[in-house]
Parts: structure tokens; C-alpha cells; sequence
């Protein structure tokens, strides 16, 4: 444990004196930041005041809550949708085959194209961005919670049945319960992809946000803070992924070690 | 008496829709298990055992006849029909307390009762100590026990057993042998066990029906007359095992040919 530890210490500083003497090599710190430029640029963005609404919480914080307001509402909305649709199509077969075709229309159109429709029925700001990440969230969460219904093992399903279990029961107490794993999939999945839609839609869409921060900096020729943001958007992607893995793991204690 | 389950001119036809062959799965069962009976099928794969006991079970339709269970005809499943499979199919995830109750849950028990039912059938399989154990952690023998457990919390009028014991290893499929009677002799319930193992049949059983394959017919039926616990070295044991085995090998004898 204590080395693995170590190893990952090692592997960041190795990582830094990569950059590092990349940058002393490149010597153009406007265009190729050092790690203590970021490190400066960091301090300054955590202090300057932040964008009309969380001035209190700083530049680089209000642009992280701004952000993470936009995608947990859209992430929440694509789960509930693409949950309760994934069941409805998954156990119906019929409501499948009427639904499927237009899935699989839309579905190769990636997100990033809505872009334009999405600023055009919706304007600047949450609601585009809202909208975005739902689009890139709900197919993967939709997708992997039929794959799970569908996947029920029959002798669980007749089983139940001879216990005495009706349509409703088998729903409830052996469909929903025997596809939580690949909806917890679906969520890890669709969650990334949310998030890359996100910064997607703050780079055009959006005048707040860590999308449009790291936009900003670019036009205003300040490297360090665009990277400032990028790193950001990393730590908290990375952050949502633990949380989604340790309730994985929370909630699935039963499940079959592979 | 009455008996408890008969079958009268029972058929199965699987059809199948992409080839357009029929095949006869079961032709002309008729058949009368009585009431806290331990009954045995017994016959060679293929020969529509577990088909038989899928129809008594409600899990199949029959093509042509019927099943009734105390008068009443039987064409869906419910839980006055308890089945154990051979995979055991517990819930994954639930505990074993809450496998065993599955049933009791559904038709609305509270849960107060609920826990009672549960620490009856547990300690009648003897699992006490695993109320709170994931089926992962348990052994084949054991989640097995805990199939039957939850088949009988339900308190049905059948237990029906397709192999239970098939994928257990020697060892505990004897033991499990010993644990079913006692559990039969505890609970005195109608029982129809299918099983290709001859021993296993005459160990087990009152009777024994012997089935031969395409089509599923039953070619014969044995009354054991043997005291339990029974030996299945003593002479009066063996003499059963070759009349049945007799049977079974003149069928895929005839099949083979």
C-alpha cells in the first residue's frame, strides 16, 4: 500500500520535470507555461473575484461551481430519463420496437453537433449546456440499463415466478435489482461523456463556466491560467468518477468478485 | 384418498418456428402423487423429466391433458408449487434471510412474521449463523439449502426438485440426501424429485417413475420397499437398481440403433 503510494508520488514529480524541462527547453513561457507559472496563475485565479453570481467563491471556484451546477442538473435529468426509459424498453418488447428505430438515428450524431441547435432554441448559458449534457449522458445510461434488464437470468425470472411473484413483483424485486450493475456502467459512462460535453458547450455557448474560463485566458494570451482550468476540469471529472466508484462498490457488496 | 397431484393424458409438442420440426417432448402421462409422498423421476437426459416438472410447475403449458393439484387445474406458476432448481438461482443480491423470505414478502406478510418464517426455514436447513451472508460467500451445498429454505417458506402444497443435487460434488450430494429426508420427515410435504442418478432415486424415494426418452413416456413405476435409512450396497437395494437400470438401457439401447 505505502509503495504504491510512493510510486504515484514518483510518477507525478517525473511528470513535472517532463514539462518542466520541456518548457526550459521551448523558453517561450507566453506560449509554453512552466509548472510554477500554473502554480502562480492557480493562486491568482483563486483569488481574483469570480464571474456575476459567486463573486465570493473566487474566479477559478465560480467557474467549477458554475460548471458542476450544469452538469449535475443535466446528469440528473439524463439518469432519471435514461433509467426509466432503459426499463420501460428493456421489459416491453413492443415499446422497444417502437422507440429503437429513432434511437438508432440519432444516436451516431455526436453531441458536440447539436451545438448549433442547442444555442439556437436555447440561447447562451445553463440551458443549452443543460441540454448538451443530457444528449451525451442519456444514450450510454439508456443503453446499458436495457442491456441490463434485458439480461435478467431467466431462472431468476422463473424462480421468482413460482414464489409467487406477478409482473409488477418481477419489476421491482428481480429485474430493477439484477440490472443495477450495468446502470452503475451506464452512469460512469454517460457521466464522462456529460462532462465532455459540458466544457464542450461552455467553449462556445456559454460566457461562465471552467469551458469558457480556459477560453477566455487563450484570447487574452495567458497560457498558465488556461491550464489552470484544464487541470481543473481533470481534478473534478476525476473526483465525480471516485464518488460513482465508491457507491458502486457500496451498493453492489454482493456482487461476484471477478 | 385423494391424491395430492394427477396428471391425466399429459402431451408436450415443441414446435420449433424456424425448422418446422415438432418434437414430442412428453406423450400420455398419467400419473397420481399422494399427499406427503416422496416421488422420483428418474430417466435418461432428453427424456423430458425437467419438462414434466416445468408443466407441474405452471412454467410450460401442457399441448394436450392436465395437471391437478388437490382438484384444482394447474396452468400457471404460484406458490402453492415450490421449485428447486439445479443452479439454485438464489438472488444474488439478497442475504439468505432475505432469499428465504422472497415469497412470504410478495404475498404481503409483515415483517415482524416475516423474520419468524425466516428463522424457521433457516434453522430447518440448518444455516443458522448465515442469516446475513451474500449467496457469493456460501458453498454449492449450502446455497442449495438455502433453495429449499426458500421454497418452503411459502409453505406450498409441492415441492417440486429439478437435480438439485446435479451440480454438487459426491460428498455433499450424499449429505444433502440425508438432510432432504430429515427435512421431508420435519415438514412431511408431497415432494417430486427428478434426478438421472438411479441411486439417488431409490435412496430417496417411495416410488419411482421410470421414463424413457422421444418420446417422454413413463415406462414403469417401482414402489420402494426398503426401510431408511437405506444402503445402496444391500441386496434388496440392488435388485432395484437393475430392474430400473434395465429399463433405461434397453430405451437408449433402442435409441441408439
Amino acid at each position: 500500500m505505502k509503495k504504491r503510494r510512493l510510486f504515484r508520488i514518483l510518477s507525478i514529480a517525473i511528470f513535472l520535470l517532463i514539462w518542466e524541462i520541456a518548457a526550459l527547453l521551448v523558453s517561450k513561457p507566453q506560449i509554453f507555461p512552466m509548472p510554477i507559472d500554473v502554480l502562480i496563475a492557480f493562486k491568482v485565479l483563486l483569488l481574483s473575484t469570480g464571474p456575476a453570481g459567486v463573486e465570493w467563491a473566487g474566479e477559478l471556484l465560480g467557474h467549477s461551481l458554475i460548471s458542476l451546477t450544469r452538469v449535475v442538473a443535466g446528469f440528473c435529468i439524463a439518469s432519471l430519463s435514461g433509467i426509466l426509459l432503459g426499463i420501460v424498453m428493456g421489459w416491453w418488447q413492443p415499446i422497444r420496437n417502437l422507440i429503437e428505430p429513432i434511437i438508432e438515428i440519432l444516436r451516431p450524431i455526436p453531441p458536440l453537433a447539436w451545438i448549433p441547435l442547442a444555442m439556437l432554441w436555447f440561447g447562451l448559458g445553463f440551458k443549452p449546456a443543460v441540454f448538451l449534457i443530457w444528449l451525451g449522458a442519456f444514450s450510454p445510461i439508456l443503453l446499458n440499463t436495457i442491456f441490463g434488464v434485458e439480461s435478467t437470468s431467466k431462472n431468476l425470472i422463473e424462480t421468482a415466478k413460482t414464489l409467487g411473484a406477478k409482473q409488477r413483483e418481477l419489476l421491482l424485486k428481480v429485474v430493477i435489482p439484477s440490472a443495477i450493475p450495468a446502470i452503475i456502467t451506464g452512469l460512469s459512462v454517460g457521466f464522462g461523456v456529460g462532462w465532455m460535453c459540458l466544457v464542450a458547450a461552455e467553449l462556445t455557448g456559454c460566457n461562465s463556466g471552467l469551458g469558457f474560463m480556459i477560453m477566455y485566458y487563450h484570447w487574452t494570451m495567458e497560457p498558465a491560467k488556461t491550464i489552470v482550468g484544464m487541470l481543473m476540469i481533470g481534478f473534478i471529472g476525476l473526483l465525480i468518477f471516485m464518488i460513482l466508484k465508491r457507491i458502486e462498490n457500496k451498493l453492489l457488496a454482493w456482487r461476484e468478485e471477478i | 384418498m385423494e391424491p395430492k397431484i394427477k396428471v391425466a393424458h399429459l402431451s408436450k409438442v415443441f414446435s420449433d418456428t424456424k425448422t418446422g420440426i415438432d418434437t414430442q417432448a412428453l406423450l400420455d402421462i398419467d400419473l397420481e402423487v399422494n399427499d406427503s409422498e416422496l416421488f422420483c423421476l428418474v430417466g435418461p437426459s432428453g427424456c423430458g423429466k425437467t419438462t414434466f416438472l416445468r408443466i407441474v410447475a405452471g412454467l410450460e403449458t401442457p399441448s394436450s391433458g392436465a395437471v391437478y393439484l388437490g382438484g384444482h387445474i394447474v396452468n400457471t406458476p404460484g406458490p402453492d408449487r415450490g421449485l428447486v432448481f439445479q443452479e439454485f438461482a438464489l438472488f444474488p443480491w439478497r442475504t439468505v434471510a432475505e432469499n428465504v423470505v422472497f415469497g412470504p414478502e410478495i404475498s404481503g406478510i409483515p415483517s415482524s412474521q416475516r423474520k419468524q418464517i425466516a428463522n424457521k426455514y433457516i434453522n430447518l436447513v440448518r444455516l443458522a449463523g448465515k442469516e446475513h451472508k451474500y449467496p457469493k460467500e456460501l458453498s454449492g451445498g449450502m446455497k442449495q439449502r438455502v433453495a429449499i429454505a426458500r421454497a418452503l417458506a411459502n409453505n406450498p402444497e409441492v415441492l417440486l426438485m429439478d437435480e438439485p443435487f446435479g451440480s454438487l460434488d459426491a460428498q455433499t450430494r450424499n449429505l444433502m440426501q440425508i438432510e432432504l429426508l430429515r427435512i421431508w420427515n420435519e415438514t412431511k410435504k408431497t415432494i417430486i424429485f427428478v434426478t438421472h442418478i438411479v441411486d439417488e432415486a431409490i435412496y430417496l424415494a417411495d416410488r419411482i417413475a421410470v421414463m424413457s426418452a422421444s418420446p417422454g413416456m413413463i415406462k414403469e413405476i417401482f414402489r420402494i420397499n426398503i426401510k431408511r435409512p437405506r444402503d445402496s450396497t444391500a441386496r434388496s437395494f440392488r435388485s432395484y437398481k437393475r430392474k430400473i437400470l434395465n429399463i433405461i438401457s434397453a430405451e437408449v439401447g433402442d435409441f441408439s440403433t
